[in-house]
């Protein structure tokens, strides 16, 4: 098939997919395992309903999540990438929050600045008390995502 | 005064200096500039003895950054025991900046290392040069009054210097090194802290993301993934970069415009506080990529967030090296 007829297929099909009432976006959530993933299960046992768009991936603390997880993540094409870890000062590792938050506000500002949407990638602090918290966020971050609309800037041609 | 007559004053200095080091001893080898052997360039030399001193020279064709000679420390730099030797290395400001940022990365020994510091006029832009050029060869290159001269077969053209120099000189703030006697010899100066406008950032930040998105597109489009820019770069010198790593890879090999772009995101992640804002990564470009708008960039967030501009001095830690409670975290999500 012709790069450019190709090129066009794919262009439709992602049209479509934007304009599908039904499109719902892929989360990527990177959860400390300390503060948020125990956030999240206090969620789940509070019987807290949140949207079933985020897929957890647990690490052990948010100083452990390397900036290529989250590029990786959008160019295997992930629709949103959402990161959580304790509040600083709450860090089970003492300071692994406060090293991660200087990436993450470095790695922010860039991809702001090479035209990644922001909202696409989100950071937040949940602690294991905050269900409820955990629970609105991620409603929130769905929503900005589905705003946005699918990834596709890291989408390639072949 | 021409720029020919400021190259020849400051290409004396460096041959003066160079020679009483050498003479007296303090140090075994000096790292320099010389004539490059295709034109519009120049090439590194490493000289040990007195007589040589003349190879040395200056023009504004001396893109390369030296520093980068320092780490990992090569062969020629190291006595039989593999101990480092003492090093003698000419230093326009952006070198003195990155010997003292690979001094706080604990890469460099300052007590080994002694600077030659000059004050740099400026480098010629050779991509924005070669552009004009095209596909003609060019077979001389000289630079009198403030005029660069190209020659070719049967042809000629003129470049007025100051609309040619690199974008980056024309802003730069720290032209000769920024240390102090006992590690400098010849032109320096302890600078505290640079002030900068970031006008060109600023002006580019202003755009929606979609126009930012083509913008990089677009630039970056040509790259062939060469990684020359890290070859050039004094502060990539990681053992294993991260696009050799296999397991996993972080991002394909090909010259589609996804790998490319993430390519350039990592890199400059990577340079975050670190870039010392030499030109060297888009000198080097073999298909000229302006790459210091992103390292401009660079400097404007740190200097933004955290306060700090590289190279200044060889004891505050850079920003990603360090941490404070109170850092700001206005990007944070936060409950409506």
């Amino acid at each position: 098939m012709r790069p450019e007829v190709k090129k066009k297929m794919t262009e439709t099909v992602l049209e479509e997919k934007k304009l599908d009432e039904k499109w719902e976006p892929k989360i990527i959530a990177f959860l400390c395992n300390w503060c948020s993933y125990a956030g999240a299960d206090l969620a789940g046992v509070s019987r807290i309903q949140y949207p079933p768009n985020i897929r957890i991936v647990r690490v052990p603390c948010s100083g452990r999540i390397n900036p290529y997880f989250i590029i990786k993540s959008l160019t295997d094409g992930w629709d949103g990438v959402l990161i959580s870890g304790c509040h600083p000062g709450d860090c089970h590792y003492i300071s692994g929050n406060l090293v991660a938050r200087r990436r993450f506000a470095i790695l922010n500002e860039l991809l702001e600045f090479f035209g990644i949407e922001p909202g696409r990638v989100n950071f937040m602090w949940a602690s294991a008390a905050e269900g409820e918290r955990f629970a609105n966020l991620v409603k929130k971050t769905t929503k900005i995502v589905k705003e946005i609309g699918p990834n596709t800037k890291f989408q390639k041609e072949w | 005064m021409g720029i020919d007559t400021e190259n020849q004053e400051i290409e004396n200095s460096i041959r003066e200096i160079a020679k009483k080091l050498l003479s007296e001893n303090q140090v075994d080898v000096i790292i320099g500039y010389a004539e490059g052997t295709i034109p519009l360039s120049s090439t590194p030399i490493f000289i040990r003895k007195e007589e040589d001193v003349n190879k040395l020279i200056w023009n504004n064709l001396c893109y390369i950054n030296l520093a980068n000679y320092l780490v990992p420390l090569m062969p020629q730099l190291c006595d039989s025991e593999g101990n480092a030797l003492k090093i003698g290395i000419v230093a326009k400001g952006c070198v003195g900046r990155a010997v003292n940022h690979l001094a706080v990365e604990k890469q460099v020994d300052l007590e080994k290392v002694k600077m030659i510091g000059i004050r740099c006029n400026g480098i010629v832009n050779r991509s924005k040069i070669n552009l004009e050029i095209g596909e003609k060869e060019i077979l001389e290159v000289s630079i009198s009054g403030n005029d660069i001269i190209v020659k070719g077969k049967d042809w000629e053209k003129k470049f007025p210097y100051d609309q040619y120099i690199n974008d980056l000189c024309k802003v730069c703030k720290v032209k000769s090194p920024s240390a102090s006697n006992e590690t400098c010899v010849g032109e320096c100066e302890e600078i505290e802290s640079i002030h900068d406008e970031f006008a060109d950032v600023i002006d580019f930040e202003s755009k929606s993301s979609e126009e930012k998105w083509n913008y990089i597109k677009e630039a970056l489009e040509p790259c062939t993934l060469c990684y020359s820019c890290r070859q050039a770069c004094p502060l990539c010198y990681c053992n294993l970069c991260f696009v050799d790593q296999n397991l996993p890879v972080w991002f394909g090999k090909t010259a589609e415009l996804p790998d490319i772009i993430v390519f350039h995101l990592i890199r400059a992640f990577h340079l975050a506080g670190r870039c010392v804002a030499c030109g060297a990564c888009s000198s080097v470009c073999p298909v000229g990529i302006d790459l210091n708008m992103i390292t401009r960039k660079l400097e404007k967030i740190v200097k933004d967030r955290y306060d700090f501009t590289s190279g200044l001095n060889a004891e505050t830690l850079p920003p990603m090296m360090d941490f404070k409670m109170e850092d700001t975290e206005e990007f944070m999500l936060e409950e409506d």
